[in-house]
């Protein structure tokens, strides 16, 4: 990130250095490589053209749409797809879905995983090992593996096609445990300690010492867990069985096949609804984003 | 520990406190451990004990009715020309596009960390962002990007190049989602990588430029080494998300054309709406198999220290 750490151009000619390599030496110094520019922003826009194409895609008519040679631009452009998505498709329901299903969850990870956190982190207690090594064995478990069981468990529950149904199974995650293991495990014991002397219980040191100073770790939790609800597709798949019920990735799967197929612009004006927002919050949190990765390598 | 004079033994005060201790820990943990337990640790060995089962749709409200079969489900299984089929297409989507994606991030990364000084953030933001967006969404663009005149034949077309029906064909299904997946996760290897890179030490390099080592020496000698762990760690985390690939075929491809795309989550996924439920553990159970299988060769193979 830091740019202030170049080291200062050396003389062109070094007696250490061969001729063959004389060209490339630049490679650690700070000169400006206008090459490295160029291949770059040609894969930047490779990255983000299929957004542009969405974007623009979502104003057109569908004849405009299945037009060949293709418009870049919309030539008449029109809000007749975002129309069609609102009043004849119900996509306020879905994305109202949608969020009710990521706040829920994403809170109960805030409050699961700070707990059982600060206790894996900073309390001695017996099978502690256990249970953390058992967190830590089902990241590796694919959401494959669980769904038949959860769904026979939910439907026997009655639970199917009802907002419990959707969020209790996402209600805590392990990645959500580890990450709010380490980062308290960095907070220093002395502050820990010198509450205890003061005869604060352990709840209290909880509340009142560790949630205070876990800002950031709370952010990124926030952040991965909101955007793992709002982008999960598999099990709101398995149980949403009514269109009063579906989250927005089930909606826009399940209506761009059969008759919506063909409706081009339809289709990518829902991709709209279900992107956009992501993206922007992702373009002003971009930082939070980016520590969460390499926090836990888990998008 | 303590110098106060009390009728309490030592060590008797301790061991109270220790109790105490554990159980306000536990207390801590309740919340978590009983959500654990009913929905994530007991499913996960449902699911396994199923698989040992013919239980069906029919047999929910009659649970008394289900035998345990051994591993019937397995052996039907590896006889479904249909499931080799998943599996194979799920090995090459993973094998091909795994490394793919690395070498392209890798690139990115390495040119981000050492020639690049302005817009960093613009880049970083433009290739990450596809990973945060629903897969869902973009299969959806993307479907129509690869359509026969959409926008990537268009775009060949520019060259003279008549570009394929690209999801209708038995050649080119598999290719596409590929494309698709490594366009997607180039981002979150890119972050990993430029942490990687920046725990390199530069003064290696300075030495080894300085006895006349160019670029692709000192990548060779130098960076790739330095960032085992991290390619590792990377090629670790990419091959369990490529081997769980669902969304891509379910929207693009529904597996087709003729199996081409049908990958072992999309085979599971069928079998559960088809009511054999014990069957279709059985085939999760196989790719979680696998999952595990490939994480452990590739800390063997990967891992080792030289």
């Amino acid at each position: 990130m830091s740019t202030l750490t170049q080291v200062p151009e050396a003389p062109e000619a070094s007696a250490f250095v061969p001729q063959k390599s004389r060209g490339r030496r630049s490679s650690l110094r700070g000169r400006p490589r206008w090459w490295l520019y160029v291949v770059l922003t040609l894969g930047l826009v490779a990255m983000v053209m299929p957004f542009i194409w969405m974007i623009l895609g979502s104003f057109k008519t569908n004849a405009e749409i299945r037009q060949y040679p293709t418009n870049f631009w919309p030539i008449d452009p029109t809000t007749e797809n975002y129309e069609a998505l609102f009043v004849r498709l119900d996509f306020a329901t879905f994305f109202l879905n949608s969020i009710v299903v990521a706040v829920f969850v994403t809170l109960g990870n805030i409050v699961f995983c700070s707990m059982v956190g600060y206790a894996l982190a900073k309390l001695q207690f017996r099978g502690k090992k256990a249970l953390f090594a058992l967190v830590l064995g089902t990241l590796m478990v694919p959401g494959v593996v669980t769904f038949v069981p959860l769904f026979v468990l939910t439907a026997n529950l009655g639970l199917v096609n009802s907002y419990p149904g959707l969020i209790l199974p996402f209600l805590i995650t392990p990645v959500g445990v580890f990450l709010m293991r380490q980062f308290i495990m960095g907070l220093p014991d002395e502050l820990i300690e010198a509450a205890r002397i003061d005869g604060a219980s352990e709840w209290r040191i909880f509340l009142r010492v560790i949630m205070p100073l876990c800002g950031p770790a709370i952010a990124t939790l926030t952040i991965l867990t909101f955007l793992g609800s709002w982008n999960n597709f598999l099990w709101p798949l398995v149980v949403a069985t009514t269109e009063n019920m579906y989250t927005l990735p089930v909606a826009l799967a399940l209506y761009s096949v059969g008759q919506n197929a063909a409706q081009y612009g339809l289709m990518m004006a829902g991709a709209v609804v279900v992107v956009v927002p992501v993206l922007v919050v992702f373009v002003c949190l971009q930082r939070y984003f980016v520590q969460g990765i390499s926090l836990t390598g888990i998008k | 520990m303590t110098a106060l004079a009390t009728s309490v033994p030592p060590r008797a005060r301790a061991s109270r406190r220790d109790r105490r201790m554990t159980l306000t820990a536990w207390l801590f943990a309740t919340p978590f451990v009983i959500l654990f337990a009913v929905f994530m640790a007991g499913p996960i060995v449902a699911s396994f004990a199923m698989s040992f089962t013919d239980l069906t749709t029919r047999d929910l409200e009659t649970p008394f009715n289900v035998d345990i079969v051994g591993f019937d489900n397995y052996i039907r299984l590896f006889q479904d020309p249909r499931f080799t089929r998943s599996l194979i297409n799920t090995f090459t989507f993973t094998l091909v596009g795994v490394p793919l994606t690395m070498a392209l991030a890798l690139l990115v990364a390495l040119a981000l960390d050492k020639g690049i000084h302005r817009f960093r953030t613009v880049y970083r933001v433009g290739y990450y962002a596809p990973v945060v967006t629903s897969i869902v969404a973009i299969a959806i663009v993307w479907r129509f990007i690869l359509q026969p005149d959409g926008l990537l034949n268009g775009f060949l077309a520019w060259f003279g190049i008549q570009g394929p029906n690209w999801l209708e064909s038995t050649t080119w299904a598999l290719p596409s989602l590929i494309m698709m997946a490594v366009w997607r996760n180039i981002g979150t290897l890119m972050v990993i990588f430029l942490a990687g890179l920046q725990s390199v030490p530069r003064e290696h390099h300075e030495a080894a430029m300085v006895d006349g080592a160019n670029v692709f020496q000192r990548f060779r000698a130098i960076t790739i080494p330095a960032l085992r762990p991290t390619i590792l760690f990377a090629a670790v985390i990419t091959g369990i998300g490529f081997l769980q690939f669902f969304e891509e075929p379910y929207v693009m491809t529904q597996g087709g054309p003729l199996d081409a795309t049908l990958s072992t989550a999309m085979y599971t996924y069928d079998q559960f709406g088809f009511g054999n439920y014990a069957y279709a553990s059985a085939a999760s159970y196989v790719l979680f198999i696998v999952i595990v299988a490939l994480a452990l060769i590739q800390f063997r193979l990967l891992g080792r220290k030289d």
